[in-house]
């Protein structure tokens, strides 16, 4: 995460939570009796007709959301915009990108103003229920790790037995710090910091031999904070779980369907190993997997209810995870994160796409 | 003649009460507390003005194609402002259309600056605003005389944060003269009404005002109906700005000797001519250091928007050192904007001074 904006958010999260609980609840409570049976593909129709998707997406965090010097949107949860655009319309450019801070961005999706949320948000059985939405499949598999200075030559969490360990205090990461040391039978030496900058700071004038934290936000400090970037490796371990994944609202099960695959198709793209440069070639490909994906074998388009080549339109003009991933946040961005558990589930990772038939 | 030459001669004041040594030794090293105080803010300033140069200008990147140059080195990458500045300035505004902002900001500026001229009040003052608001509005959204379409989900930067604070304080000022009014009122369902409102919207923070207008509202509303986030923030900010001006107008109402209702009263005058001739020129005159006080404090609250994803100044700052490519330079960036902030914000204090001069009018006697 952006270094000075999660901060900004935590506070601002922790003034809400105390300021409005009862409002909260009111706010639900009004969703939940508002919401009833809406109409099946009443977004869907609804996006159709408009002729551009509404994404809502962060205001501004490394890799995942970002306006360049142009004005244009760039990251890996802007991608997934484009890709449900170029699914739906066969064109990845009709998105209209809607920015939405923390406190905003549920409100914004069940009231309607955007048609899908891809703000990296980690799905939670909450955020399923209370806040009636479904989560499309996870598009980035976040959570804490561990950063070293790569010449320490520690390569794995395990070998961090007796490290002092630099932290920020009051948040989720000192408790997780605490009871992965506790559980493994390590121990560690803390030091704890109020401010994430002063944190860089003294990490990368080594008074600590690990810093930890979320991975995206690590990578973000490694890229923005450290003189050389390449000198220090983020360790393989995560010790919690945050999953990134985009939601949409109850109501409409077909806008979902599509949403859903449109990320599968790319996780299938990437394991097929069909990318936006080798798309047009495999159209003649004989494989039965890739000729239902690229829309070859007829039937999976009008089952969603767009055009047959909506996953060659996404794999096209997006890409494929893979590609998604390495531009934004992997091997071909400045916050150079291993795929880990990112990796197709084929490579050791998670991502996996159930079969497209 | 001889005379006054030599008493010319006698009273020269000796060397070390005058001049550049005497104005030191007076000002400076009065006292020996004075003079501690002066070495102690000397030695500030040796110690924080020199690493600041070497930052700010010996050590600096001026040009760099990418952020690599200015990582090596030690002092601040101005680059980094070459390369976004038209992001900071206009946000996610259509690239190639970037003039009309410009221009809109030069607008707004030019207004103030006439306004600033006391001989066009009476007449232009109004028509004047009107006038250059439609031609802002006519250049940020377009349509029209072959101006492209921009809808206001694109507008960004400065001149968001300038249209922000300056409508929402045209709105609100008349709304708040009308509101302190009130409030002084002898009807009593008015004076009832305005404390009520006066007080609700002082009761509660700026930020909740905000997220009633982005969260709550658009829950109210009929499912499919949305009101623009940009218009919905800028309501917000003319209710909050109405009952805080509304009290520092009653102030100024309060500080006018009730001898000047008296006598507007004995002359026969209504109750909107008294007030509209005598009491309200004088009011507002007494108010005018705490009314641009709270003019200056609301324009800087405009940054407040960011927590509702509007593209403000400093979210727009905040969004440029999000790239991934130049990530990590918020120094410049804050600066950046700091220095745009104290701008317009001194240029408002001076004015309030001048106008402060300009309208004096002694009630002490």
């Amino acid at each position: 995460m952006d270094l000075w904006g999660r901060r900004l958010q935590e506070r601002l999260e922790r003034t809400m939570r105390r300021l409005i609980p009862t409002a909260a609840f009111g706010l639900a409570l009004t969703f939940a009796l508002m919401a009833g049976p809406a109409e099946a593909g009443a977004v869907f129709n609804a996006v159709k007709a408009r002729g551009f998707i509404q994404c809502g997406v962060n205001v501004g965090l490394a890799g995942f959301s970002a306006p360049n010097a142009r004005g244009t949107w760039s990251g890996l949860d802007v991608d997934y915009c484009r890709a449900v655009a170029a699914a739906m319309f066969g064109d990845a450019t009709k998105v209209k990108f809607v920015p939405l801070s923390a406190q905003q961005r549920f409100s914004a999706l069940q009231s309607g103003e955007v048609d899908l949320l891809s703000r990296n948000t980690t799905w939670t059985l909450t955020r399923d229920t209370a806040n009636g939405f479904h989560f499309a499949p996870i598009t980035f598999f976040d959570g804490q790790a561990f950063m070293v200075a790569k010449k320490s030559g520690i390569k794995s969490a395990a070998e961090l037995n007796g490290a002092t360990i630099c932290a920020q205090t009051g948040t989720t990461t000192e408790l997780n710090l605490a009871d992965y040391f506790r559980s493994h039978g390590l121990s560690y030496q803390p030091v704890i910091v109020e401010a994430l900058a002063e944190m860089n700071a003294i990490f990368f004038a080594g008074r600590c031999d690990a810093v930890t934290s979320d991975a995206s936000q690590l990578a973000s400090i490694r890229a923005a904070d450290a003189s050389n970037p390449d000198d220090y490796i983020i360790l393989p371990e995560r010790i919690s779980k945050e999953p990134f994944a985009p939601a949409v609202r109850h109501g409409d099960d077909q806008w979902f369907e599509l949403v859903k695959w449109t990320i599968f198709a790319t996780i299938d793209a990437e394991e097929l190993g069909i990318s936006s440069k080798t798309v047009t070639d495999f159209l003649k490909s004989s494989n039965p997997s890739i000729q239902r994906l690229l829309g070859e074998m007829p039937g999976f388009g009008a089952a969603l209810g767009v055009d047959e080549k909506w996953a060659y339109a996404v794999i096209k003009q997006v890409g494929n995870y893979g590609e998604i991933f390495d531009r934004n946040v992997g091997a071909g961005s400045r916050l150079k994160l291993e795929r880990g558990l990112n990796a197709l589930w084929t490579a050791g990772g998670l991502q996996y796409s159930p079969p497209l038939r | 003649m001889s005379q006054s030459a030599k008493l010319g001669a006698i009273i020269r004041p000796p060397p070390t009460r005058s001049g550049p040594l005497g104005w030191v030794r007076a000002n400076l090293f009065g006292s020996w507390a004075d003079a501690l105080l002066t070495l102690l803010i000397l030695w500030g300033l040796a110690e924080l003005i020199p690493p600041l140069v070497r930052w700010a200008l010996i050590n600096a990147t001026f040009t760099a194609a990418d952020s690599r140059l200015c990582r090596l080195a030690d002092g601040a990458c101005w680059a980094f402002i070459h390369e976004k500045y038209r992001l900071i300035l206009f946000g996610t505004y259509p690239y190639d259309q970037q003039w009309r902002p410009l221009l809109a900001v030069v607008i707004i500026t030019v207004l103030f600056a006439l306004s600033c001229n006391r001989r066009i009040w009476a007449r232009w003052l109004i028509p004047l605003w009107l006038g250059g608001g439609l031609l802002v509005a006519l250049l940020m959204w377009g349509g029209v005389f072959g101006l492209d379409y921009v809808e206001n989900r694109l507008w960004g930067g400065l001149p968001l944060t300038l249209i922000l604070a300056v409508t929402g304080l045209v709105v609100a000022f008349p709304a708040a003269v009308l509101l302190a009014l009130g409030r002084r009122s002898e009807l009593p369902v008015v004076r009832v009404l305005c404390a009520g409102y006066i007080e609700l919207i002082r009761g509660v923070p700026l930020v909740s005002l905000l997220f009633m207008a982005a969260v709550m509202l658009p829950l109210a509303l009929p499912s499919g109906m949305t009101i623009d986030k940009l218009l919905r923030a800028q309501i917000a900010f003319i209710l909050f700005a109405a009952a805080y001006l509304a009290e520092v107008v009653r102030g100024g109402l309060q500080a006018i000797p009730k001898g000047q209702h008296e006598a507007a009263d004995a002359l026969g005058l209504t109750y909107w001519q008294k007030m509209g001739a005598v009491i309200l020129p004088q009011a507002l005159a007494v108010a005018i250091p705490p009314i641009v006080n709270t003019f200056i404090a609301f324009f800087k609250d405009t940054s407040l928007v960011i927590i509702i994803g509007l593209f403000d100044l400093l979210s727009t700052a905040k969004s440029a050192i999000a790239d991934p490519a130049w990530h990590g330079f918020y120094r410049e960036s804050y600066l950046f904007v700091a220095i745009l902030y104290w701008a317009f914000c001194f240029f408002m204090s001076r004015y309030s001074q001048w106008l402060e001069q300009s309208l004096k009018r002694d009630h002490r006697n």
